[in-house]
């Protein structure tokens, strides 16, 4: 147990603290939202005079779809544990307040001192949003953490531990159902020589060794110095179903060349860390229980989740 | 070869395609000699399931002659006469080693896009959309299947004909684990939503496993009288009778035992107002299923009755009395069937000449005649219960 307790990701409290900080921008919005809202929902001609616009039937109504608008945000932000969206959905709504305002301003009959005033605010408050906006969905992709991509899944595999501990021990096995992968080779010295395929049809290779390995139980690596793509994993077994199955649970951690923007470029080609994992380690059971990588006609290639995108017809290809 | 594709919502065409090949070394190609159309293929044709594709090819029933094998498949051989399952499994998961096969883990190259959809992936199915694995269909002239080694069964009874052992591939199985599934007591009485074919097969299967009364709720004369004189059932037109108060009184105030909803996410509702409120809905998307029926299943049953559920459904449902269902100590049983578990005993009763699959045909047409077929049976046209095409 006690391995298993270590496998658990240590919380990087940086990382902790930068999200707890967010976190209490992103709340203090919600209420500010909700303390714009009520007064705009319940007294709009008062609101209105406020910030000197014409308190005519028109505009009351307007102000009361504004405060509809700033709760119904509000909500939104203070329900959602990552409430990205509605931080933007929030610099939206500045921008149309601006506009409306600068259309006040216009006006010759509003008093113009106060729709300044209140148009600043706007602005201050825009600046705000913008930036918890930016914020919070940079940080609402659990695999990315200042460019580095770390992720992990697991799958129940209907094999005893030995046998699928043996099966991934010999690392030629990997590219069988891992689809990035061209080739793993053993080099003397217990190294492995990884090769995979990159975008643009390039390759990146690298050279890793065995960090931990106690059988049946945990499989650990880590790239060498002078990789293209520095990266480590692990692998976990651990028996299911009374020790006829297999729980096993892969980690792997690697800073993409170029970093964050390297990891940008690849998402824009369909390369979504997390959901290749979970493709790679389906494989890893159909190969381990059935024997194959299971195709279709709309998915020729088998589990990938590039060919789920682009599906070819349900039916034979020439 | 010829095969029967999805073009469009509610557009069915034979082209030209390709032949299918081995892809795997557990494959086997198929000859197909019949094949059939399923309620669930209108579903599909009518765009209520999602990540259908144009081109797609349709059909689920099929049966044929083995011309090719994949290397690994050791237990057929070219020339066997075999019945396809519908839905695709490996035998090797601990789903398939459990007889849930059309839960199998490995046979949805697609899986990904079903976890979206519904939390965690079923089995692939052949023709049954993308998010179910992408698999061409069997109204066709071919079929490439997948973990031959696992799924057809082999006829060796030359005696019997095609139409006889046909419907082991789907909708036999399906109301015969309908009715299985509601654990029948000798003397219950069993009430059928549908009297289309798997309706008919579940009130065949209720009296196979012991039921004393089956009543079976359709609108369509014909297929009532089909369920009264072929599958021996008693009748309710719910056009005609409220068929709540019409079950109080077959059952003395008790309800049904056991329901079976063999309908799906196309239910008609009795009342036209109510009909189209949820037709606009669904059309809307505010929900993606009209259950009429399976409400009325539900709000039947008697207090501690089972429920079972063998209509097609795909997504949300709206007004679900689920009220009923928990005061009233309801159990709800459902799924796709797991075919692979009731294809062997069933072929035994076919044989024993305990049931006729083919009371439920209707119509027999060539494959090149299969969007006539698709028209007559989603508009139940000439009296239509079952469509079986020859390629």
């Amino acid at each position: 147990m006690a391995d298993r307790q270590a496998s658990q990701p240590a919380p990087d409290s940086r990382a902790g603290q930068r999200h707890r900080g967010e976190d209490r921008l992103a709340k203090a919005l919600g209420w500010f939202s909700i303390g714009l809202g009520v007064p705009q929902l319940i007294a709009p001609g008062y609101f209105n005079r406020l910030i000197g616009v014409n308190d005519s039937r028109r505009n009351r109504w307007t102000t009361r779809a504004v405060g509809i608008r700033e709760l119904g945000g509000a909500a939104g932000i203070l329900d959602r544990p990552r409430p990205s969206g509605f931080l933007f959905a929030r610099v939206v709504g500045d921008a149309m307040d601006l506009l409306m305002l600068q259309a006040a301003m216009r006006r010759k009959d509003n008093p113009r001192r106060r729709v300044m005033a209140a148009a600043a605010a706007v602005a201050g408050v825009t600046v705000i949003d913008v930036i918890a906006s930016a914020k919070t969905s940079r940080s609402s992709d659990p695999t990315t953490e200042g460019g580095a991509v770390r992720a992990r899944t697991a799958i129940t595999v209907n094999r005893a531990p030995e046998e699928v501990y043996g099966y991934w021990h010999h690392f030629e096995n990997l590219p069988n159902f891992m689809a990035h992968l061209k080739s793993v080779e053993a080099k003397e010295d217990g190294r492995w020589r990884w090769v995979a395929n990159a975008p643009l049809g390039r390759t990146v290779e690298w050279e890793a060794q065995i960090e931990e390995d106690i059988p049946n139980q945990l499989i650990a690596w880590r790239s060498l110095e002078g990789s293209d793509v520095a990266n480590r994993g692990s692998v976990r077994f651990a028996p299911a179903a009374g020790g006829r199955a297999t729980e096993v649970t892969l980690e792997l951690a690697y800073e993409p060349p170029g970093r964050a923007v390297g990891a940008a470029v690849a998402r824009m080609f369909g390369e979504e860390p997390l959901q290749q994992m979970k493709d790679d380690v389906r494989r890893f059971k159909q190969v381990m229980e059935t024997g194959e990588v299971v195709r279709s006609d709309g998915t020729p290639d088998g589990t990938r989740s590039q060919r789920q995108l682009f599906q070819s017809e349900g039916q034979p290809a020439e | 070869m010829k095969a029967t594709c999805w073009m469009g919502v509610h557009r069915v065409k034979v082209n030209d395609v390709p032949d299918p090949r081995i892809l795997n070394d557990r494959d086997a190609i198929v000859r197909i000699t019949s094949t059939a159309i399923c309620g669930s293929d209108l579903h599909l044709v009518g765009g209520y399931v999602p990540t259908m594709e144009k081109g797609d090819i349709l059909g689920h029933e099929f049966m044929g002659e083995v011309v090719e094998l994949g290397k690994a498949v050791t237990n057929l051989a070219v020339g066997d006469r075999v019945v396809v399952p519908f839905p695709i499994a490996c035998g090797n998961c601990l789903s398939c080693e459990r007889g849930l096969y059309s839960l199998c883990e490995n046979s949805n190259p697609n899986a990904g896009m079903a976890e979206k959809a519904w939390g965690s992936s079923p089995a692939g199915i052949f023709g049954y959309s993308h998010m179910l694995g992408g698999f061409a269909g069997g109204q066709a002239e071919y079929a490439r299947v997948p973990f031959a080694d696992v799924g057809p069964i082999k006829i060796e009874d030359d005696s019997l004909s095609d139409e006889q052992v046909l419907f082991l591939s789907d909708i036999f199985p399906t109301g015969y684990m309908g009715a299985e599934v509601c654990d029948i007591q000798p003397g219950d009485t069993v009430a059928v939503w549908g009297a289309g074919p798997v309706g008919q097969f579940a009130v065949a299967s209720a009296y196979l496993l012991g039921a004393e009364r089956v009543i079976a709720i359709d609108r369509f004369p014909y297929r009532l009288q089909m369920a009264r004189d072929k599958a021996g059932a008693e009748t309710l037109n719910y056009e005609e009778v409220d068929v709540r108060e019409a079950l109080r009184d077959l059952t003395a105030g008790r309800g049904p035992d056991a329901c079976i909803e063999a309908v799906g996410l196309e239910a008609h509702h009795g009342s036209g107002p109510i009909n189209a409120y949820d037709k606009v809905k669904q059309a809307m998307r505010l929900e993606t299923e009209r259950p009429h029926a399976l409400r009325q299943a539900i709000t039947s049953c008697r207090n501690g009755g089972t429920v079972s559920i063998m209509g097609v459904f795909g997504g949300m449902i709206d007004k679900f009395p689920i009220g009923s269902v928990m005061n009233r100590s309801l159990t709800i049983k459902t799924g796709q069937c797991h075919v692979q578990r009731y294809m062997r005993p069933l072929l035994e009763r076919i044989q024993s000449g305990e049931i006729d699959p083919r009371f439920v045909i209707t119509h027999r047409m060539s494959l090149a005649e299969a969007a006539r077929g698709y028209d007559m049976f989603k508009n139940k046209k000439d009296q239509c219960t079952k469509v079986v095409l020859s390629p």
